[in-house]
């Protein structure tokens, strides 16, 4: 029994390192959105010239659609954006854009040279209707489902990896 | 030189005390801009997520301390403005954690593992008392050997 306090150290040591070593592999920005599965904030923002129209609360709903918060000045979302595209073009889904922060003449720039997946996009000038979405950084995307709530939430830039994923979980929305 | 310390000490100080809140942001109510100053400090900059938006100079920290102030100027108390934020970016947005069933482990392990350490504490000494008197007292043969000891030492005159 004596022996076995001696052991006592070494054993909190083992449970500390084992808890700090699972902290390594977790991603401190990855934080769960706490407005999953509440509708979608209320807001409404002008259209980014003849583009394509604006966005409100009010275009969101009846379909499963992704909201991608984005702007041209930013690198992540120059490099999620084939992505974007592919799921409008080929998998049919609605994307919308919130253009956060943006010039509108920049914006306009970004979709020329890089294609627009957008169906409708809202200019975000402020940054005010990014905080009613709970964002803290672009690129963030979300999943909106037939009623109009979210979903599901991406924090930062979509990858090759996140194709499959994320199409499952419109195609469940889609069905159910 | 002290006066000089001094007065890079305050200048510190102060420095501190002004935090990232840029001239053109601030209320012009006094008592308004005091309560919107406390309120941020308890608030997360989810960009720097260690600094309160009152100390970070990130845009989204800068935007919502503006958006504090807007909430206080148009009549909102501590905890609604709290709660608006809370129900746009959850719990993490507060530095102080909200006492709830999730959070019962962080708030009570520092006082349990206080309580742990003083039971040790307490057992340890127990023990070290019950472990019977002191040392036995020196025999004579021993004492007249430490004297000696002692004597020769203070005879070679070190220290």
């Amino acid at each position: 029994m004596r022996r076995l306090v001696y052991l006592l150290p070494a054993l909190v040591f083992a449970l500390v390192a084992a808890y700090l070593l699972a902290g390594l592999s977790l991603d401190p920005r990855a934080l769960p959105s706490a407005l999953i599965d509440k509708p979608a904030p209320s807001f409404d923002l002008p259209a980014l010239g003849d583009v394509a129209p604006g966005l409100g609360t009010a275009d969101l709903g009846g379909e499963v659609a992704l909201v991608n918060v984005f702007a041209s000045w930013c690198v992540p979302c120059r490099a999620e954006h084939p992505l974007l595209m592919r799921l409008a073009a080929e998998k049919g889904v609605p994307v919308y854009g919130i253009a956060h922060k943006d010039k509108p003449a920049d914006a306009m720039r970004f979709l020329e040279r890089l294609g627009n997946p957008y169906r409708r996009i809202g200019v975000d000038a402020d940054g005010r209707a990014s905080i009613e979405w709970g964002v803290y950084g672009v690129p963030e995307t979300f999943v909106i489902d037939r009623a109009g709530r979210i979903r599901h939430r991406h924090v930062g830039a979509l990858g090759p990896q996140d194709f499959a994923p994320l199409l499952a979980i419109v195609e469940r929305l889609r069905t159910s | 030189m002290r006066v000089r310390i001094a007065a890079i000490a305050a200048a510190l100080l102060l420095a501190g005390a002004a935090g990232a809140v840029e001239p053109g942001e601030r209320l012009a109510d006094p008592a308004l801009e005091a309560r919107a100053r406390a309120l941020s400090q308890e608030l997360r900059c989810l960009v720097c997520q260690n600094q309160s938006i009152d100390d970070s100079s990130a845009t989204l920290a800068r935007d919502l301390r503006l958006l504090v102030r807007e909430r206080l100027a148009a009549g909102d108390d501590d905890g609604a403005v709290k709660a608006y934020l809370v129900a746009r970016y959850g719990d993490f947005v507060l530095l102080r954690p909200p006492l709830k069933p999730a959070t019962w482990a962080l708030w009570a392990a520092p006082p349990v593992l206080l309580a742990v350490g003083l039971v040790i504490i307490f057992l340890a000494r127990r023990r070290r008392r019950a472990a019977g008197p002191a040392a036995a007292p020196l025999s004579p043969a021993e004492r007249a050997r430490l004297a000696a000891l002692l004597g020769e030492r203070r005879g070679d005159g070190g220290a």
